[in-house]
């Protein structure tokens, strides 16, 4: 592939086809990745895979559009997600030792929530999971994309 | 409990979070948290007198016998005392020291987070616990000896500190795993009623090795010591506290801790009378050879410490109370040394014996700080030195076979270390003024630095209430034997006195000799090559050379190169192993009941392959592999597994997008390798392949029903409420693998990211 002008980056694929469904693509995807996330528990699906689609749906933007796009709409550096997202997880883990419970016993919401379902420290535990997701995936890709470029 | 414990981490990370928005008026508010842990134990006194040991049980990992319990007995209470204790005089001299410092968030960060693990060391009940306690100390050390990180000596010291100490902290971890296993419980209140199953186990030796090993290392001994002196590359009120009060203590705890399931005759101790005899005097000879004072302290420390691992290994009931007493008088004096140390330090830009002299007329109150604590350290009266000097003759007297040789030891020690305190609480102070200190010294600075010494001396006073509280229980904790003596300010006429009044006599005789430093002191010291510290840092020289050139045979750079190495290491490995526990007894009509649509989806696999090998063009091999993976996705469809597929695909996705991405940087492609190279990948992956072909047959004749997946089809929703049993097997029931697994994949993302980002520019030596 050639380089043709300056703005042309790596990755960047300037069919006009890819940039517009991307444009609509990714929001799509990155719902239907918390639908992913959030159904798990009962039917097929769970963070790492909601993780995944989310990656997919940015990084497919990113393609579109160009790094610096992509940037400038998520707004930090999709690294951060990671440390957040141990966090989280780990945090959902510690959250029972404070009923006396052992490190990582579920706890649940008696009430079902409207649209989300059942509410426990797992769903928590798979947000974590998801966030990590991202954020490796990103940062992975991202970096390698930003070498090639400079 | 459990919040006193964690109460420390969560203000360090909170610290952590806060960055440079950390004004200086916040960390005025920071001693209250020491301060109050402080109340809290100290208010925790009255129960533990009156009940022994106090359990506070929390639950963490119980099917693996892993408990969050602590226990407060009259041991660890002594430790939490004197952690919150010094804690607090060290926050609040901190305020004042580190006023002007940038980077105030991760000191405080770094404090607390080894405050927390402190408390957590001496209060857990469980080995295990207490092992990650024990290294989070040895983590928080290495930060906070590495503070001022631009300064290298400051880096290699750190990292002497860490590889010494965590060194020794893995030895200790399999201590405590064959204790747990030989006992049969890693909960320490059990293992108190199998002190004779432990010492009657043929591991026995092992296990007081590898617990010496943990203990020398960290409690500085000899010839573990040298990473202490090292580690005054750290702030002052960072010395004080970690490398002086509390940490370099957690090894003289941990034989505490163990003494009454452990000591005996012989290997017990011998060792620690030997190892504990030479630390205490070679520290002691070091000392007075200083001129910085900070390496003074740090000697002394070093002796001190060897002091206490000799009264463990005497052993007897005095021994035993003494040692409590040390711990106590010890952490005291120091930490007004040490805080006296910083306030000379920061007023006159230097700690040079040499060049320090008649400051006492400036600064009153540190000159009155410092003899206290000379006086404490002295053992005259009215500290409480006095008294732990006391039972450190009497239990010196007492020892059955050498009581004369042991006498004598700690007599010379006591003399030594009796000169380098006046070297520090009286010389800076005393002739004529050197310095012209400008301001007057902050209350923040010199109150922290005089307190100690006033209840040294408050305490001295009143032995009857030391006794009660301090001396009789402690030794009642560590063993059946009862202390008989007491402790009085006037002892009559005796041995004791006799000995104390040598102590004096020659102390000062050795003080006046030595209080004016004389270079060739100093160039006694330069012969560093020969100490343990040269010879270890030479051994760790070239092993590190050794491991540079196996690095650089092994890692060449080439990606292929790896992957031939893992690959055929694993083929050659597996294959030698398997080869004796294949049964070749296949169920051939299960096996070749296949489908149609599973023959489709072969077959379309194996062109895809042939098509990535022979393809001329990268994008095509790249989207064939993506057909490899989109097949796998279909297989695992046909086999009812729609998480995997899902997983697989959105994985098989993202490498395809990412090999796109990477293609863009590569040059054209070239058909460099030659025929060798050819037949080499084709054994090779031809190797591998037939490895995994013969392992799925030997799977496939393994029993597919072992109860388990049972298990989870049933509990999934009656134990954690969820349907789908593969999610809820990685959030639920093994949470705890998959919250490792996120960590390595965190783990690996950052390693990527500074793998690409952060070049090494060429490290200035």
């Amino acid at each position: 592939m050639h380089r043709n002008n300056d703005d042309n980056q790596a990755g960047q694929m300037t069919t006009l086809i890819l940039r517009t469904a991307s444009t609509y693509l990714m929001p799509l995807l990155l719902l239907f990745s918390i639908f992913i996330l959030i159904r798990g528990h009962y039917e097929p699906g769970g963070g790492f895979v909601g993780g995944l689609i989310a990656s997919i749906a940015l990084v497919v933007y990113g393609y579109a559009n160009g790094l610096k796009r992509i940037k400038s709409f998520l707004q930090f550096h999709p690294g951060g997600l990671i440390p957040t997202g141990v966090t989280l997880a780990m945090l959902s883990g510690i959250a029972p030792m404070f009923l006396g419970k052992p490190f990582m016993t579920g706890l649940w919401l008696d009430q079902q929530l409207p649209i989300i379902g059942h509410v426990g420290t797992a769903l928590f535990f798979d947000t974590g999971v998801y966030l990590v997701v991202v954020g490796t995936t990103l940062t992975i890709i991202f970096s390698i994309g930003e070498e090639i470029d400079s | 409990m459990l919040t006193a414990v964690l109460v420390g981490f969560v203000a360090a990370l909170g610290f952590a979070f806060a960055g440079n928005h950390m004004r200086k008026s916040v960390s005025y508010w920071i001693p209250f948290l020491p301060a109050s842990l402080f109340v809290y134990f100290a208010l925790m006194v009255p129960p533990v007198l009156a009940d022994g040991a106090i359990l506070f049980q929390y639950n963490w990992a119980e099917s693996m016998g892993v408990s969050m319990n602590f226990r407060l007995d009259i041991l660890s209470l002594l430790f939490a005392l004197l952690i919150t204790g010094i804690g607090t005089l060290v926050f609040l001299y901190s305020t004042a020291y580190m006023r002007d410092h940038k980077q105030l968030d991760r000191f405080y960060g770094y404090l607390s987070l080894f405050m927390a693990s402190m408390l957590g060391l001496v209060l857990a009940e469980n080995l295990i616990t207490l092992f990650v306690f024990w290294e989070m100390t040895s983590i928080s050390s290495f930060f906070l000896i590495g503070f001022n990180y631009r300064d290298k000596k400051a880096g290699r010291a750190a990292l002497t500190a860490l590889c010494i100490t965590g060194g020794g902290g893995l030895l200790l971890l399999v201590a405590l795993l064959m204790m747990g296993q030989i006992a049969g419980t890693y909960s320490f209140t059990e293992i108190l009623q199998s002190g004779d199953l432990l010492r009657d186990s043929l591991m026995y030796p092992v296990i007081l090795l590898l617990l010496f090993a943990g203990v020398f290392t960290k409690s500085a001994q000899f010839p573990f010591h040298f990473w202490l002196p090292e580690a005054m590359r750290a702030p002052t009120p960072v010395s004080t506290y970690l490398h002086s009060a509390t940490m370099v203590k957690a090894g003289i705890y941990l034989l505490a801790r163990f003494h009454p399931v452990l000591e005996g005759p012989g290997l017990w101790q011998n060792t620690l009378l030997i190892v504990g005899g030479i630390t205490m005097l070679f520290g002691a000879i070091h000392a007075l050879l200083r001129t910085d004072m900070k390496a003074i302290l740090a000697y002394t420390t070093i002796s001190a410490l060897g002091i206490m691992v000799f009264l463990t290994g005497l052993g007897t009931p005095a021994a035993l109370a003494a040692l409590g007493l040390f711990i106590l008088v010890h952490a005291l004096y120091k930490s007004s040394m040490f805080l006296l140390t910083g306030v000379l330090d920061k007023t006159t830009g230097t700690r040079n014996l040499t060049q320090l002299r008649g400051l006492g007329k400036y600064m009153p109150l540190v000159f009155a700080a410092g003899m206290l604590a000379a006086l404490s350290n002295a053992g005259l009266l009215p500290a409480l030195g006095y008294h732990s000097k006391h039972l450190f003759y009497e239990a010196s007297l007492g020892h059955i076979t050498h009581s004369t040789l042991l006498t004598g030891l700690a007599l010379v020690t006591n003399i030594l270390l009796l000169a380098a305190g006046l070297l520090i609480g009286l010389r800076p102070f005393t002739g004529q003024p050197s310095h012209q200190p400008g301001e007057r010294v902050s209350s923040l600075l010199w109150l922290p630095t005089l307190l100690p010494g006033l209840l040294a001396v408050a305490a001295g006073l009143a032995p009857v209430f030391m006794e009660k509280t301090l001396t009789s229980p402690f030794t009642n904790e560590l063993t059946t034997t009862a202390f008989e003596g007491h402790l009085h300010l006037w002892g009559g006429f005796d041995q004791l006195l006799m000995l104390s009044v040598m102590t004096l006599a020659a102390g000062l005789i050795v003080y006046w000799k030595f209080s004016t430093p004389k270079e060739s002191r100093v160039d006694l010291v330069k012969r560093e090559k020969l100490s343990p510290g040269g010879l270890m840092y030479k051994a760790a020289l070239k092993l590190r050379n050794f491991f540079k050139t196996l690095i650089h045979i092994l890692q060449n750079g080439y990606l292929r190169y790896y992957t031939s190495v893992i690959i055929g290491f694993l083929v050659l490995l597996m294959g030698l192993r398997i080869q004796y526990s294949l049964e070749f007894n296949y169920d051939l009509e299960r096996i070749l009941d296949v489908q149609a649509i599973e023959a489709v989806t072969m077959l379309v696999m194996v062109i895809s392959v042939v098509v990535s090998v022979v393809s001329k063009s990268r994008l095509l091999a790249v989207a064939s592999l993506g057909a490899v993976g989109l097949c796998i996705c279909l297989i695992f469809l046909y086999f009812s597994a729609p998480d995997l597929a899902m997983t697989q695909f959105t994985i098989d996705t993202l490498t395809v997008v990412l090999f796109v991405l990477l293609l863009n940087g590569l040059p054209a492609y070239l058909l460099k390798a030659d025929q060798g190279i050819h037949w080499r990948d084709l054994i090779l992956a031809g190797g591998f392949g037939t490895l995994i072909f013969v392992f799925t047959l030997e799977v496939l004749n393994q029993p597919t029903d072992s109860g388990i997946n049972a298990f989870y089809a049933e509990n999934a929703y009656l134990l954690a409420k969820g349907k789908n049993v593969v999610n809820v097997i990685l959030v639920d029931f093994r949470g705890v693998d998959t919250l490792i697994e996120i960590v390595v994949l965190a783990v690996a993302g950052l390693g990527v990211f500074s793998l690409i980002k952060l070049k090494v520019t060429d490290a200035p030596e």
